[in-house]
């Protein structure tokens, strides 16, 4: 099967530091993949580099949108990313406080509606059917998400776990093939961990998406992640199923420690 | 209740206020008979005053912690719940019609020039809330804009003779033209970078006008800008002033619809997105710099046409009408009226405009009681007089 996400051999330094070492990683159609590690390995870092937040300095990212010639990332700015069909959210929330849960959706829209400055002033029909459309549209991004009691809410006065909703709501509206969630579950109680692992099986299986993600929750990981990557001090050092990851000799090692020194 | 603690700290800031204000309200150097006055009574008053208006500070500031507390922050401005009231809206609107549209018949010359400048000063606040309010771009330069427009009118006349109203759309474009341009270089920096260099910028277009004596004719400015005329005819200096009173307030209304417009549409929401989370906004798919760009064309295009007006108003233009404090008080009109909220501008300007104007009773106290009363409106509400609501929607379910 085509991979949709194909990277090979990125590599990021900052300085001397090398945060990203020749990884590869593939996702495909269909797939929930797990990017995991410990702390400080360099996972948000390669999230920030696929999305165009940071230059990569080495390496290709290319994608296969279904349907689509395949396309090379490299170089793009973030939100050329999206438009491509790339969609994240953030691992410390970051909702736009000054707006009602449902216009944070709608920014989501943003790169998929056509107005300019002149039709927003005068707002002809064509303006107004576009609008009409982004928010029904946005609306029913909340219904299938669960948040459609708060639609008229400031973001800032959610609940932490729907603010958290809201971000992926947001990152649904754009449209996207690929969808990369950093840390979704992080401050979450087991209930709302539950609700969300639901969600994303949802999401993977009647919105077409694939889903690439962050996150410390090995449960949850265990569970939902058709593949996991394994990365430590920017290296990538196993990929699996997640038996064989449970499993894996180095993957303990860089979770638990070394203890051969000890002994 | 009044707790000990609380006398006790008025009791220092009493003090304190005696200390600081002992050179100015005690001393005084008579310089021509080579004496100095102390005047003690002073000395006591200020410590009399200074403890109890501490005491009514601290009671003010527990009521609004206590309010606070209460509602969670979640109250809408009073004008905002006349608007949505369907049955109050209409009265109050027509009211306030009533009211501008009689304004100068009712009122004497000197009240309706007045409110001429306050109306100019609606128009550049609601501009500058464009960048300043919604997308959250610190412009310190924004009177060059203004500049541009006014210059524009005056020179364009002089020259070639052209008439107002065929320079208002002129300038219009101006106005977007000179915001892109320098927004383009400028925009790529943010925050404190930002507001030097539009600083920097706001004062080379003052020092051109200035220096410039070819072009601008420097500082003596140039006179006899004419004022507008209605299909050709000139009106007397009486007739005129009301004229431009109601070109001003139809300005305003216009620039009050598209601005509202802006504001809920894709590009306004992408402005607060950019105010809010630059990094969230750009991973939404909304490009940075367009938005910036945007934003900046736009607030200076009104910048520009409130130029113009202004040019006719007073007839005259020099360099000293855009110094610094111009772009100041601008701003003071958006901070202080509700960053982001039209209707909270409104009310600043013509707050900030009228009451130094009405103030001229108090002479001499005149700015140190705006002043003051700047301070008491940062305290009590920051987020501005009418803090700006947004838009809700409603929506049938679409399940169950």
């Amino acid at each position: 099967m085509e991979p949709i996400l194909n990277v090979k051999n990125l590599t990021m330094n900052f300085g001397g530091l090398k945060a990203l070492d020749n990884i590869d990683l593939t996702v495909e159609k269909g797939q929930i993949a797990a990017l995991i590690g410990p702390n400080g390995a360099g996972k948000t870092t390669f999230f920030n580099c696929i999305t165009g937040i940071y230059q990569p300095s080495e390496g290709d990212v290319e994608i296969t949108p279904p349907g689509k010639p395949m396309d090379r990332l490299n170089g793009l700015k973030t939100n050329q990313v999206t438009e491509r069909g790339l969609a994240r959210t953030f691992q410390n929330i970051r909702l736009f406080e000054g707006m009602t849960v449902l216009e944070n959706v709608m920014i989501g829209r943003h790169c998929r509606l056509k107005s300019s400055i002149l039709s927003a002033m005068l707002r002809p029909s064509s303006q107004k059917n576009e609008e009409k459309q982004a928010i029904a549209d946005s609306y029913k991004v909340l219904e299938k998400i669960g948040l459609d009691q708060y639609v008229n809410e400031m973001a800032v006065n959610l609940p932490y776990g729907a603010q958290r909703r809201l971000e992926i709501a947001r990152a649904l509206a754009t449209d996207p093939f690929l969808l990369l969630l950093d840390e979704p579950a992080a401050g979450m109680n087991p209930q709302e961990t539950k609700e969300l692992d639901e969600l994303i099986i949802w999401l993977r299986d009647n919105e077409d998406l694939s889903i690439l993600l962050i996150e410390h929750d090995m449960k949850l990981v265990m569970s939902l992640s058709d593949n996991i990557h394994v990365v430590d001090y920017g290296k990538k050092i196993a990929e699996g199923t997640p038996d064989e990851i449970k499993s894996n000799p180095d993957v303990i090692k860089a979770y638990l420690g070394d203890d051969s020194d000890d002994a | 209740m009044v707790t000990k603690k609380e006398i006790k700290q008025s009791f220092f800031i009493a003090l304190w206020f005696m200390v600081l204000t002992f050179p100015i309200m005690v001393i005084k150097v008579n310089t021509i008979k080579h004496i100095i006055l102390f005047r003690w009574e002073n000395f006591v008053w200020v410590g009399v005053i200074g403890f109890f208006a501490s005491l009514i500070w601290n009671y003010f500031l527990r009521l609004k912690e206590q309010k606070k507390k209460s509602d969670n922050g979640d109250d809408i401005p009073l004008v905002h719940r006349l608007l949505q009231n369907e049955r109050v809206r209409i009265p109050f609107l027509a009211a306030i019609a009533v009211f501008f549209l009689a304004y100068p018949f009712v009122f004497p010359m000197y009240h309706t020039s007045i409110m001429i400048s306050a109306l100019v000063y609606v128009m550049l606040g609601l501009g500058l809330n464009i960048v300043v309010g919604l997308a959250g771009l610190l412009d310190l330069g924004y009177v060059a804009f203004y500049a541009v427009g006014a210059y524009a009118y005056a020179l364009l006349n002089l020259h070639f003779g052209i008439s107002f109203w065929i320079v208002l759309p002129v300038s219009a474009v101006l106005g977007f033209i000179c915001g892109t341009l320098l927004g383009y270089p400028v925009l790529r920096l943010r925050g404190d970078y930002l507001a030097i260099v539009t600083l920097g910028f706001g004062e080379i277009i003052r020092i051109i006008l200035e220096n410039w004596d070819e072009f601008s004719n420097g500082p003596r400015g140039i006179p006899n800008v004419p004022a507008p005329s209605f299909f050709g005819y000139q009106f007397g200096q009486h007739g005129s002033v009301i004229y431009i009173y109601f070109i001003v307030i139809a300005l305003v209304l216009l620039t009050i619809f598209f601005v509202s417009r802006l504001e809920n549409s894709k590009i306004g929401r992408a402005w607060i997105a950019l105010r809010d989370d630059e990094i969230a906004c750009q991973a939404m798919g909304i490009d940075k710099f367009k938005t910036k760009l945007t934003a900046f064309a736009l607030g200076a295009t009104w910048a520009s046409i409130a130029g113009v007006v202004f040019a006719a108003k007073t007839s005259f233009v020099n360099p000293m009408s855009f110094t610094i404090w111009e772009s100041i008080t601008i701003l003071c009109v958006v901070v202080i009226g509700g960053m982001g909220s039209a209707i909270g501008v409104i009310a600043g300007a013509l707050v900030l405009i009228l009451l130094p104007e009405y103030l001229r009773a108090v002479s001499e106290y005149r700015m140190l009681v705006f002043g003051a009363l700047q301070v008491i409106v940062m305290v009590f509400k920051p987020e501005g007089l009418i803090q700006s609501v947004r838009k809700k929607y409603k929506f049938e379910k679409l399940k169950d």
